[in-house]
């Protein structure tokens, strides 16, 4: 009996977990989403979610109000992607290079203003954490309610995106255009439409949801925005991206996983019950970054946008 | 260039490849914006700066490349750009502006009736609900069309549409194009065929080097007027041949499975023979297994059964090399991937693939590449094909098509071969090149060679071939000489009609 409530325990905790991790991953990677699927490669999530974690902290900070945090992040994140759009859609610029550039300007750009707000090298000082949501109803439902019973409410935003990017995508003339975007863009042009436009909200949003990334890291997750302190998850976003083949639902799924793998290994390291695979733990943390290394050599087939990666120039002569 | 097209006809627009014709439309269209001068529709002048003013005109296009979303439905692509949002929600819907309303649930609903009507009143019938990458090419145009008119397009412009259909298809379309005008739509023919515009059109202007030659009436003029026209010259159009002197079998390809890179057969048990002095002409519209077999022969990929021998030896299932060493050259169907390095010069080109033997190497082991020599044989291939480049160290991008296959073919026939494979080869060609080219594949017969052509040009196979076979599905449905058959026997067996009666024929 003791062993069944345990277990039960745990898996709810882990559920939880899973849950919390996987949500930056999770936004970010419906950020790219909406990039790639305009055909916009956008590496640079990694620095939307830093940026958007600065905004949060740096505007809670000032307005002790969490929600402006939250604000703040996406609209510095969408800013930040508008340069990216400007330089891959105006100008046709190099999508890697542009993307590269975004991740190491926000490490650059945050690290400096770390120490022009608050005047440390680390880590900022602590603001407002946004407050969890309690689900009254559902909070006394084994498992599910110490999962899903007491969250960020930026937790709950997520799985609400997933859906809404889902329906966005595939069922509105936006989704039907973006689309057509990144498949194939002059079929779009043809049919009246303008791709730069199409494309540059499309990097935009990307932007904006990286940057609610970065806001649930500093003041949900954390309360404080320190040095790099995505570490790398703008890249573990991109993975899932590929590994939910370009799609809401394979993003929210690969996110869980990469989020769970995250979550067991915060287990191990604070939870008894799991204490016997400390010895592993290193190992553990390794498994996230095989499975991307795995998920970019393609052993699940995933289909790309077709014209993902190239900028549309309009046909010299047919 | 000043031309005028009245309401209501059907009017062909004639030219070589890079004429100007393509440009002209795209400009009328709005997808490329003019220089200098004025388009004038219906009595008002236009500026047209996106496909979108070109639309609200009245202007739709059906583009050589289709612009269609292989990934989506056929209701998806024909109303992407015009997507109507459910009027369930009227109200917000009507008072949505403009950056609301595309967020609305998309109405397929209603979108998918109107595209059942529009094909139902023109006989344009293809299911809405289908995916484009599941129809064939000829449904894929229907879907072109349809989107034109879902559009409420008066003036319709067809760029080449004849170039991806098989000959039943071809009339179908012209059936359709002949109802539109009767309906009092105005239709522009773009196309460097003869035949087509002769068929349909009531004038016909021709472009040659981006401006207007002359606009003439077809009760007027003849195929032989329109491509002087069009050339600037006379053209010989019967292929002078001699009959074939057909010596031993050089290729004997037996019983011969393919399967694509998806792992789908494509060549299911071919088997046929090309004697020395003979052409043997492939013919079936593409993708029927043609680009399988002719890998699979020129050892581009590997067979999944069967044999292939040359002068006897089986040389199935051997790399690219040592077919090529065998004696088989290859003029490849896409020239620019696989008959040419675009980055390369014409020297380095014109000696792709023979580029190591002893002949072009110097130095110990030959491991060094001998310039002079090769320089020495682009010079004399250049003048003997009479290649048109600028200079034998420019790269062959900035070659014209029809100039860099006759390099290929230059290339490809200069080094004695055995057995030379021509796929495609005179695709996208103008009159002047194909010509060329046509004469250049009939000397080499009369000279005692192996040609093995594979085309889905009914034109060029039968006016080339000794013996034709048509290949339908992965299998050679019949083998027989010009003589005992016709261009419509051909189109229909092409098309896979009357498979059950001749197969038996084939087998022996």
């Amino acid at each position: 009996m003791q062993d069944i409530q345990t277990l039960v325990a745990l898996t709810g905790w882990l559920l939880k977990a899973t849950l919390m991790m996987s949500t930056p991953l999770v936004l970010a990677a419906l950020g790219g989403l909406f990039s790639e699927k305009t055909g916009i490669v956008n590496i640079g999530l990694e620095g939307m979610m830093l940026i958007g974690a600065f905004s949060a902290v740096a505007a809670t900070y000032f307005t002790d109000n969490p929600w402006l945090g939250v604000l703040a992040a996406v609209i510095a994140g969408g800013m930040l992607a508008s340069i990216h759009a400007i330089v891959c859609v105006k100008y046709k610029g190099n999508q890697i290079v542009s993307g590269a550039g975004i991740i190491l300007f926000a490490g650059g750009f945050t690290t400096l203003m770390l120490e022009v707000v608050w005047g440390v090298k680390g880590v900022s000082d602590s603001v407002t954490r946004l407050p969890n949501v309690v689900i009254e109803p559902i909070s006394d439902i084994p498992i599910l309610g110490v999962a899903l019973g007491a969250q960020s409410p930026l937790v709950y935003i997520m799985l609400i995106l997933v859906v809404v990017s889902w329906f966005v995508i595939y069922k509105t003339p936006f989704g039907l255009r973006i689309q057509a975007a990144g498949e194939d863009p002059s079929a779009l042009d043809a049919a009246g439409v303008s791709v730069s436009s199409v494309r540059m909200i499309g990097v935009v949003l990307s932007g904006c949801l990286s940057g609610l990334g970065g806001a649930y890291l500093a003041i949900s997750y954390a309360s404080e925005f320190g040095k790099m302190m995505t570490v790398g998850r703008g890249f573990i976003a991109l993975a899932a991206l590929i590994f939910g083949n370009w799609t809401p639902f394979g993003c929210l799924i690969a996110g869980a996983l990469f989020g769970f793998l995250d979550g067991l290994q915060f287990a191990i390291s604070i939870l008894p019950e799991f204490s016997f695979m400390l010895e592993y733990v290193n190992f553990i943390k390794m498994i996230p970054y095989v499975l991307v290394i795995v998920a970019l050599a393609g052993i699940r087939k995933s289909v790309p946008p077709k014209a993902i990666g190239t900028p549309y120039e309009k046909e010299a002569r047919g | 260039m000043t031309l005028r097209i009245e309401e209501g006809e059907v009017h062909g627009l004639l030219g070589e490849n890079g004429a100007g014709k393509s440009t002209l439309m795209n400009i009328l269209y709005g997808l490329l914006s003019k220089d200098s001068g004025r388009i004038v529709i219906k009595g008002e002048e236009a500026d047209l700066q996106s496909p979108q003013d070109a639309i609200v005109r009245g202007v739709g296009m059906v583009h050589q490349h289709f612009k269609l979303i292989p990934t989506l439905t056929v209701t998806e692509n024909v109303i992407l750009g015009l997507e109507s949002t459910l009027k369930r929600l009227g109200a917000i819907s009507r008072r949505a502006s403009g950056l609301i309303k595309p967020f609305i649930r998309t109405d397929y609903k209603s979108a998918e009736e109107k595209i059942r009507r529009i094909s139902e009143e023109n006989g344009l019938i293809v299911d809405p609900q289908a995916k484009v990458a599941d129809l064939s090419v000829g449904l894929q145009q229907r879907v072109e069309i349809i989107k034109t008119l879902y559009r409420d397009a008066d003036i319709l412009i067809l760029d080449e549409p004849t170039s991806v259909l098989t000959p039943h298809e071809v009339d179908e379309l012209f059936e359709t194009l002949e109802a539109f005008r009767d309906s009092g739509k105005t239709i522009i023919l773009i196309t460097h065929k003869l035949r087509e515009p002769m068929a349909l059109c009531d004038r016909i202007s021709v472009l040659r080097d981006g401006s207007l030659v002359g606009t003439v009436n077809r009760q007027d003029t003849s195929p032989e007027e329109l491509a002087e026209l069009m050339v600037g010259r006379p053209v010989v159009f019967r292929i002078e041949k001699a009959p074939a002197s057909i010596g031993e079998a050089v290729l004997s390809v037996r019983e011969l499975k393919v399967a694509d890179s998806r792992g789908l057969t494509r060549v299911r048990g071919v088997s046929f023979e090309v004697h020395a002095g003979e052409i043997f002409g492939i013919a079936g519209v593409e993708g029927n297994g043609q680009t399988e077999l002719v890998e699979a022969i020129s050892g581009l990929r590997r067979p999944l059964g069967g044999h292939i021998f040359l002068s006897g030896q089986d040389i199935a299932g051997q790399n690219a090399r040592s077919v090529r060493e065998a004696g088989v050259s290859h003029i490849p169907e896409d020239r620019q991937k696989r008959g040419l390095v675009l980055g390369y010069n014409v020297r380095e080109n014109m000696v792709l693939g023979k580029h190591h033997t002893d002949r072009f190497t110097s130095g110990p082991r030959g491991l060094l590449i001998d310039g002079d020599s090769i320089l020495e044989t682009s010079e004399k291939l250049v003048d003997d094909f009479s290649i048109k480049v600028g200079s034998l160290k420019g790269q062959v991008s900035t070659l014209s098509g029809g100039n860099q296959q006759k390099l290929i073919v230059a290339r490809e026939l200069a080094f004695g071969p055995k057995l030379v494979i021509a796929a495609q080869p005179t695709r996208g060609l103008d009159v002047g090149a194909t010509e060329y080219i046509h004469n250049v594949l009939v000397t080499m017969r009369d000279a005692g060679g192996a040609l093995l052509l594979v085309t889905a040009d009914l034109d060029e196979v039968w006016s080339l071939a000794d013996r034709i076979g048509v290949i339908f599905d992965g299998q050679l449905v019949a083998i027989k000489t010009p003589e005992e058959t016709s261009m419509q026997e051909l189109g229909l067996l092409m098309a896979g009609h009357g498979v059950d009666q001749s197969s038996q024929g084939v087998s022996n």
